[in-house]
């Protein structure tokens, strides 16, 4: 891992004719279907929308445990600025630290969006 | 109005049949609604029906008979069995049958699903992380729920203790042992504030649905119910649903629910507070607690007092799910849907049993919910 990697973005789209924005990037707008949707870097900060704690090991495959092998981790949603709120895993020292529309900040976009608590 | 009467509804046993297959089972549901009809298979024009992965409908003909009727294959997800009776309804709307079959059958393995991220349109990425995990968006989901309503734990354990008790009260349901709130609110946490106990499994199991033109009702004698109004609908925008990367649009989500329940009472020319006995998709205890608000039952947050007053029980004000729904039945999810317009056809013809609520209702609706964001209706009455 180099140090020099520049900092994770998440990819969308915003749809010129009527301003919704997309996650991921999208060729067709969900709200008014039309198809000019220019890409946007979507914001790095955001609130905790909603989240559970995965409890169970998921199934392998397709799922990859890390290499310490499975715990318990948050998932859930990031509301962002740009309105639309994206399903990411959430870091935290404590899963009760995500209430309350905790901040969180962007630390990898692949191969799912995921964000950690801003202390 | 549709005009559309149900003359004859059966179901297949629910839960594990070791050696049986799901076709047998759609088999066994079909002859059973013809049986309650007073029919044969010959006399069925035509038929919709369907899978999630247990096969196609339309290879019965080879158990029931080969009658040379239209038979059209339906693949909707927890929707299949709506959206087959839909289309039956359709079919004796249009004039273009008197009898018409909806039926619906699954037989799924142990375990909770394992999809495949690419069948919904997302990266690998999302399987290797662990987020192609159904029960992660119903925790998700009533876990902000719960903090935007004051809706309190204890009160999803009392959904899943109801449907074990009327799960008791059903012979054909699969989980028949009482199970007390406390034991369910202590058991293994699945995705917080879900326990194992609060979930559905996938199941096994068939449902049929036999609908006919009000002439045909008539001339056949019988208990008929009437189809008031039946309506399937995919989500609009800005609904949040099962394995969504994002919930896009500002504020709120909207519920496809909501939208489809709003056009079955529309339809029906009813009045949610009118019903008398209904049926809401509980894939958890959670989802029954929100369905109750999105179908328009109650407004939302008033569920905990509703509850604490037994109002969803067998003899409260609005019974829910009287024959154990999902959570004592089982997801074989061709069959779920179907299943409910069993239960409610059961209930309104005063032939529940144990389990039939008192009085005499009058009027029934049922409710599914599903991915990717399909909701169908229906409104009964007799």
């Amino acid at each position: 891992m180099s140090t020099t990697e520049p900092a994770p973005r998440l990819h969308g789209s915003r749809c010129d004719s009527c301003g919704n924005v997309a996650f991921p990037v999208a060729d067709g707008c969900q709200r008014c279907g039309q198809q000019v949707m220019q890409p946007i870097e979507l914001s790095e900060h955001g609130t905790v929308w909603g989240f559970t704690v995965q409890r169970f090991a998921p199934k392998s495959p397709p799922y990859v445990p890390p290499a310490d092998g499975f715990a318990p981790f948050a998932v859930g949603y990031v509301e962002l600025a740009e309105g639309v709120k994206v399903e990411a895993v959430l870091d935290c020292a404590d899963f009760a630290e995500l209430e309350g529309q905790a901040p969180v900040r962007l630390t990898a976009a692949a191969p799912v969006p995921r964000f950690e608590v801003v202390a | 109005m549709t005009g559309v009467s149900i003359v004859g509804a059966g179901l297949s046993a629910f839960g594990r049949q070791p050696g049986v297959s799901g076709r047998e089972m759609a088999v066994q549901a079909i002859r059973s609604a013809l049986v309650d009809a007073g029919l044969e298979w010959s006399d069925v024009q035509i038929a919709f029906g369907g899978s999630d992965g247990s096969g196609l409908a339309d290879t019965l003909v080879a158990e029931l008979g080969l009658t040379g009727i239209p038979f059209t294959n339906v693949k909707n997800g927890c929707a299949t069995g709506g959206s087959a009776l839909v289309s039956a309804v359709n079919a004796i709307r249009s004039g273009s049958a008197e009898i018409a079959l909806a039926v619906g059958f699954d037989k799924h393995g142990r375990g909770a699903f394992a999809p495949l991220p690419e069948e919904w349109g997302l990266p690998v990425g999302y399987g290797e992380a662990g987020l192609m995990v159904t029960t992660q968006f119903f925790g998700i989901k009533i876990a902000r729920y719960m903090r935007e309503h004051g809706i309190t734990a204890p009160t999803l354990a009392k959904v899943a203790e109801k449907a074990y008790a009327n799960g008791t009260l059903n012979p054909n349901a699969w989980r028949r042992t009482p199970m007390s709130a406390d034991e369910i609110a202590s058991a293994d946490m699945v995705n917080d504030p879900l326990t194992r106990f609060m979930f559905c499994s996938p199941g096994e199991g068939g449902a049929a649905i036999i609908v006919a033109s009000e002439a045909v009702a008539t001339r056949l004698g019988g208990r008929p119910v009437s189809l008031l109004s039946a309506v399937t609908r995919t989500r609009g925008f800005g609904t949040f649903e099962v394995f969504a990367p994002a919930i896009q649009g500002a504020g709120a989500p909207t519920s496809v629910s909501t939208v489809a329940a709003a056009a079955a009472f529309d339809a029906a020319g009813v009045r949610p507070d009118e019903i008398d006995v209904l049926q809401l998709q509980d894939t958890e205890s959670g989802a029954e607690i929100m369905h109750m608000a999105e179908c328009g039952f109650c407004e939302h947050g008033e569920q905990e007092q509703l509850l604490e007053k037994g109002a969803t029980l067998i003899d409260g004000s609005m019974p829910v799910n009287t024959d154990g729904g999902c959570i004592a039945n089982g997801e074989p999810i061709g069959a779920s849907g179907l299943r409910q317009v069993h239960e409610i056809v059961t209930q309104l013809r005063g032939e529940a049993g144990d389990r039939q609520v008192p009085g005499t209702p009058r009027l029934g609706f049922t409710h599914v919910y599903g991915a990717p964001g399909i909701s169908a209706c229906t409104v009964l009455a007799v």
